[in-house]
């Protein structure tokens, strides 16, 4: 647990200094911790394993807006991991649940695979469909067609800077629209 | 359109490079913007005391000064860290008792003092109801601007934050008060200031819970 952990450090990091390859890895790292923190949570209140997918993203994004709230000098687990607890707290709620989240929750965890029946829209996606159009064209490149900025900046005849703050705005604006809910 | 998680994890890393300012940059920028309408409800409706030169000389004046800004500047030190959502109390809690400690050093001072006026008379002052009422007023810009700034943390405790953010704005609105009041005995300080700080953490405290979750 505690390599792992350290890892995550090192990984943000590199990430906080331009390096996004890390950054990657790093989200894809924690997403099976999450995704089994989550799993545990819902069926702990009697709810569907199966929606923790929804609850990842919800944690990824606020991870992702949040991140400058990190202090580099400090591990990055515990930062994280009150993160994920908050989300998962409101998430439970949301779904009519009060419940209490420990941390160890997220430490002691065994990382999850996704579930092989998903469910067939998320939150996260009904969501963008409410976002202006360039907005959603550009996270829908990025995310669905795997384009990288140049590419979405050349497909929709913008420049790679405009490109950059449609995705910034649209990846903001969902997390208003998620907490609106 | 489907979005796999996978999908939205390359989506935030292609995200990478936004940089989004600190906290306390956002937060100072915030409270400067609003100061100047506070400032400006101070002049329009109380004003600095005629006698200001003659009060300065006297320690207990200048302790309300202290006072408030021993409870401005801790605070927003504490909002600063509840703004980490790993961030708990532990630690900083005690800084809050710098203005209280300032304040029993006060009134132990006024008691070994010869009197003029009876302990009752200095403790209701004249300016009781001004106090509790212009207090909590000017705190209010500062109060919304406090949260706004606040915001862009990520406060896990947002009644907690929130009530933080009131008492760093009633500190603030109470330094520009001191100035005004005519009442300098710590007693009239601990009663009524104490008071009408305490309703603008209250109201930070209600806000908060709303307006700081993320």
């Amino acid at each position: 647990m505690r390599e792992r952990e350290d890892e995550w450090t090192g990984l943000m990091r590199s990430a906080i200094s331009g390096d996004d390859a890390a950054y990657h890895r790093l989200l894809k790292a924690v997403t099976p911790v999450l995704r089994a923190a989550a799993r545990r949570g819902l069926t702990r209140v009697g709810q569907p394993a199966d929606q923790s997918e929804d609850i990842v993203q919800d944690i990824l994004l606020a991870v992702h807006l949040k991140r400058h709230t990190w202090d580099a000098n400090a591990p990055f687990a515990p930062w994280l991991f009150a993160i994920a607890r908050n989300k998962l707290i409101d998430a439970l709620r949301r779904r009519g649940r009060r419940v209490f989240v420990n941390i160890d929750d997220f430490a002691e965890t065994i990382p999850s695979e996704p579930a092989p029946e998903a469910v067939p829209a998320s939150e996260v996606e009904a969501q963008l469909r409410s976002l202006p159009a360039r907005q959603r064209d550009v996270l829908q490149s990025i995310a669905v067609d795997s384009a990288s900025i140049r590419d979405t900046a050349k497909k929709f005849a913008m420049s790679e800077g405009a490109v950059r703050v449609a995705l910034h705005r649209g990846l903001a604006g969902l997390t208003a629209k998620l907490r609106g809910q | 359109m489907r979005m796999e998680t996978d999908q939205f994890i390359q989506t935030l890393a292609a995200d990478n490079a936004h940089r989004a300012r600190p906290v306390g940059f956002m937060l100072a920028l915030a409270l400067l913007l609003a100061a100047p309408v506070s400032i400006a409800i101070f002049i329009t409706e109380l004003g600095v005391r005629p006698d200001v030169m003659t009060a300065m000389r006297n320690p207990l004046f200048d302790l309300k000064f202290a006072v408030t800004l021993g409870l401005a500047i801790p605070a927003i030190a504490i909002s600063l860290h509840l703004s980490r959502p790993e961030a708990s109390l532990r630690g900083w809690a005690w800084l809050l008792l710098i203005p209280i400690g300032l304040l029993v050093a006060g009134i132990a001072g006024e008691m070994m003092m010869p009197q003029r006026m009876p302990m009752a008379m200095r403790m209701m002052g004249k300016n009781s109801w001004n106090c509790l009422t212009s207090i909590p007023v000017m705190s209010l810009p500062l109060l919304v601007a406090a949260l706004i700034g606040l915001r862009h943390g990520a406060p896990t405790r947002p009644a907690v934050a929130g009530a933080v953010a009131g008492l760093l704005s009633a500190g603030l609105a109470a330094t520009l008060y001191a100035s005004h009041c005519t009442d300098d005995s710590p007693l009239f300080v601990a009663t009524w200031y104490t008071t009408a700080t305490a309703m603008v953490a209250a109201l930070g405290a209600l806000a908060g819970s709303r307006v700081l979750r993320f």
